[in-house]
């Protein structure tokens, strides 16, 4: 009976955990209860996991109202696949958090924050698995006006200016984004995406729904930061608390590219293939563009979380460009890469945090010889570097493998080129963070220590999945092949 | 000018999207910038609830004599976006309290240049 | 003697009609225009006006700040047990149609608790947001 309930309980329970975390005010009960529910919406997510894989998609009627005039839940392999990635983040994250909090917040805030952290895991959970367009601003909305606070809670003044212009420009996005919607409302009469998706075709007078594309294409595009409207994202991952950092950076961006992906494919791609649109060559070209210049930016930055953020940015670029690649192969490397960088970029924000526990903010001058002090972090920022590069044997190798292979597939010899060539920018940027830490001597006086060890195993766990999901491909990339293929719904 | 008489609800929501899109990126004040948004926002509701209502329609009640109904979902809709719209603002203007406080302005620029970035 | 004596003396006396036909809004929801938010923001209102005359300090008493901040997550939670309740009855989430022995009744008792809680919420939002502001500055 409870295993037909799964796809309302994974948001539900975060949703109303939210309130209830409020109420306690203590902040090591409310940090106790939002870890335990943060591990209860994995299990929940992983069962649904391997329902969808077994059974296939999964439909869920809100109130019991029939779609499309209810709200429908609905969840197959992509979807199912992404709310595994965000509640492992957040399971993960949790129990870093405690330590990682109380020296950067004051008492008093603690419970705030984790209930604004509960309602951002049910709005971005809420987005995922509801099949409604509409229903998706809504918890998009949930999932922003939390991240705002959260970033606001960040420990210099700051963090207050990120949060606003996160603010507008995350408003503007969800404001393009609902703009688009309704444009496709007023020409087919409904909001369910799998119904958008029949009737679409039918309409006769095409030009609203051009229009309504293009808004719901840039309004997503500011959500997940793409090059050039990412000014938002470099201050907001910088100046947050180091935690939400960390779980914002491998979560908030994601989700908003899957719900890119579901109306790409799912809702326009019989209708409207995307290379008749001429997407492919706009967003090859941002991508493009964003993996070069954002890389070189980082390599410039002397704040290692920007570095980090501004990386994100590249990253995203790779993302973007499986999907103008519009290709299995391409689309292939596009879902695992959102999963991999998803764990690469949650390890190193984990992992530097932990360093800015001791020196407060992370330069490249201030990590000068800390690798003597603090071996097991460094040694797991290596890693984790390495998966970002894409060194083989990493997670982000086997993404950027099949990157490769779409772009190659196509006969683009030099966007292949282009990958490697921005990986190795990757390596300009982390190799200064790795020299400065190993050869640099260490300033006199310098009192870094390792992190507590319930910062340490976290952010390690991270580190060893990446190293896991680069040797052992079968749950990752097969399910992405998978999702890629269902997306596609093309004959094999 | 014909258009515009017979697009009279579309064009009242494309000026206010564009004007209030305008306010955003043009002014450094960091409450204008929140009113622009607030306009921006509000041309939504108009583009959703404008094509809803239908002349001569009545609330969708079954009721003898009414045989023409407005679509009621878009009002429904707005509902929610409104309510997403003033929190919105509300957290926009705390935040704007709070830079206030800790700057002492509310000029982009000048707070800008307190942090040495610009 | 205050200078504004008459503010004082009709907020007074409007106090109480203006939680009444909050109510009124509140429990006339279901027939025609009004609900739970419309009435919250009545309320918030009423308590808004009345600390803009007596001050701050008065409506502290009247509305301690610690109750409001509890009402805001227990109207979400009354608005979510709804919800969960239809699922304890054998329902899907958010199905009022089983709340009750036939399904019309269901929905005016799933109706009405989520109305109670959208007045809880939304009415305790907004004096928190109102003294948020008003206690800042001084």
């Amino acid at each position: 009976m409870t295993l037909q309930h799964l796809p309302a309980l994974q948001v539900v329970v975060p949703l109303l955990a939210a309130p209830l975390c409020a109420l306690l005010r203590r902040p090591t009960l409310a940090w106790a209860w939002a870890t335990l529910v943060s591990w209860a919406a994995l299990v929940i997510a992983a069962l649904i996991l391997t329902q969808v894989l077994t059974t296939g998609p999964i439909s869920y009627w809100i109130g019991n109202w029939q779609p499309p005039w209810g709200i429908e839940y609905r969840i197959d392999t992509i979807s199912a696949f992404m709310l595994v990635l965000v509640t492992g983040i957040g399971a993960v994250v949790m129990p870093y958090a405690r330590v990682s909090l109380a020296a950067e917040l004051p008492a008093d805030r603690l419970p705030w924050y984790y209930t604004m952290y509960l309602l951002c895991l049910a709005g971005l959970l809420g987005m995922t698995v509801t099949g409604d367009a509409f229903n998706v601003f809504v918890f998009m909305e949930i999932a922003s006006l939390s991240s705002y606070v959260l970033i606001a809670m960040g420990p210099s003044r700051r963090a207050l200016m990120a949060a606003y212009q996160y603010l507008i420009l995350g408003t503007i996005g969800a404001t393009f984004y609902i703009i688009g919607v309704g444009f496709l409302y007023l020409m087919t009469g409904t909001l369910n995406i799998a119904d958008l998706a029949e009737r679409l075709p039918l309409v006769e007078n095409q030009r609203p729904i051009i229009v309504g594309l293009a808004f719901i294409a840039v309004g997503l595009s500011l959500k997940f930061a793409l090059f050039p409207l990412h000014f938002w994202l470099p201050g907001a991952y910088a100046y947050a608390p180091s935690a939400a950092a960390a779980f914002m950076a491998a979560t908030a961006t994601k989700v908003a590219v899957y719900l890119l992906l579901r109306f790409f494919f799912t809702v326009f791609g019989e209708a409207y293939p995307l290379p008749d649109m001429a997407i492919p060559v706009i967003w090859i070209g941002l991508s493009v563009a964003g993996m070069i210049l954002a890389s070189v930016m980082a390599i410039y930055q002397d704040d290692v979380k920007r570095m980090l953020a501004l990386s994100s940015v590249a990253q995203i670029g790779y993302i973007t460009l499986g999907i103008g690649l519009d290709s299995e192969v391409g689309l292939t490397g596009s879902v695992v890469h959102l999963f991999n960088h998803g764990i690469t970029k949650g390890a190193l924000f984990l992992l530097v945090g932990g360093i800015a526990l001791t020196t407060g903010t992370v330069t490249i001058a201030s990590l000068s010889g800390i690798a003597r002090r603090m071996p097991l972090t460094m040694a797991g920022i290596v890693i984790a570097g390495m998966s970002l590069i894409g060194i083989p044997g990493t997670a982000g190798f086997v993404s950027k493998w099949y990157l490769i292979l779409g772009a190659i597939e196509e006969g683009w010899w030099w966007l292949a080129a282009v990958i490697v060539a921005s990986s190795l920018l990757a390596v300009v940027y982390m190799g200064r963070i790795l020299e400065a830490a190993y050869l640099r001597p260490a300033p006199p006086g310098q009192e870094a220590r390792e992190m507590p060890l319930s910062m340490l195993i976290p952010a390690w766990i991270l580190v060893i999945g990446c190293v896991w999901f680069g040797l052992d491909t079968d749950l990752t990339a097969d399910i992405a092949g998978r999702a890629a293929h269902a997306l596609l719904g093309r004959a094999p | 000018m014909d258009i515009v008489i017979a697009q009279f609800s579309n064009t009242v929501t494309v000026i206010l999207m564009v004007l209030g899109l305008y306010v955003v990126l043009a002014r450094g004040n960091l409450i204008k910038k929140l009113i622009g948004l607030s306009i921006f926002q509000t041309s939504v509701y108009l583009l959703y609830v404008g094509p809803g209502k239908i002349i001569g329609g009545t609330a969708p009640i079954i009721a003898e004599g009414f045989d023409v109904y407005s679509n009621p979902l878009p009002h429904v809709l707005m509902l929610t976006a409104i309510v997403v719209g003033v929190a919105t603002l509300a957290l926009g203007l705390a935040i704007t309290v709070r830079i206030h406080e800790a700057y002492g302005t509310i000029e982009e620029d000048e707070i800008l240049k307190k942090d040495g970035d610009a | 003697m205050h200078r504004e004596s008459i503010p004082r003396v009709v907020t007074k006396l409007l106090f109480p009609f203006l939680l009444l036909f909050a109510l009124y809004v509140q429990f006339h929801g279901e027939l025609g225009a009004g609900g739970g938010f419309q009435a919250g923001v009545i309320v918030a209102a009423t308590l808004i006006l009345f600390g803009l005359i007596f001050g701050l300090r008065a409506a502290h008493l009247v509305a301690p700040p610690w109750i409001i901040e509890t009402m805001i997550p227990l109207g979400v939670l009354i608005y979510g047990g709804v919800g969960v309740a239809g699922l304890l009855a054998g329902g899907n989430f958010l199905d009022y149609f089983v709340l009750d022995h036939d399904p019309v009744h269901g929905q005016e008792r799933g109706i009405f608790w989520v109305e109670a809680g959208v007045l809880i919420t939304v009415s305790s939002t907004m004096v928190a947001i109102y003294y948020a502001f008003a206690g800042r500055g001084r």
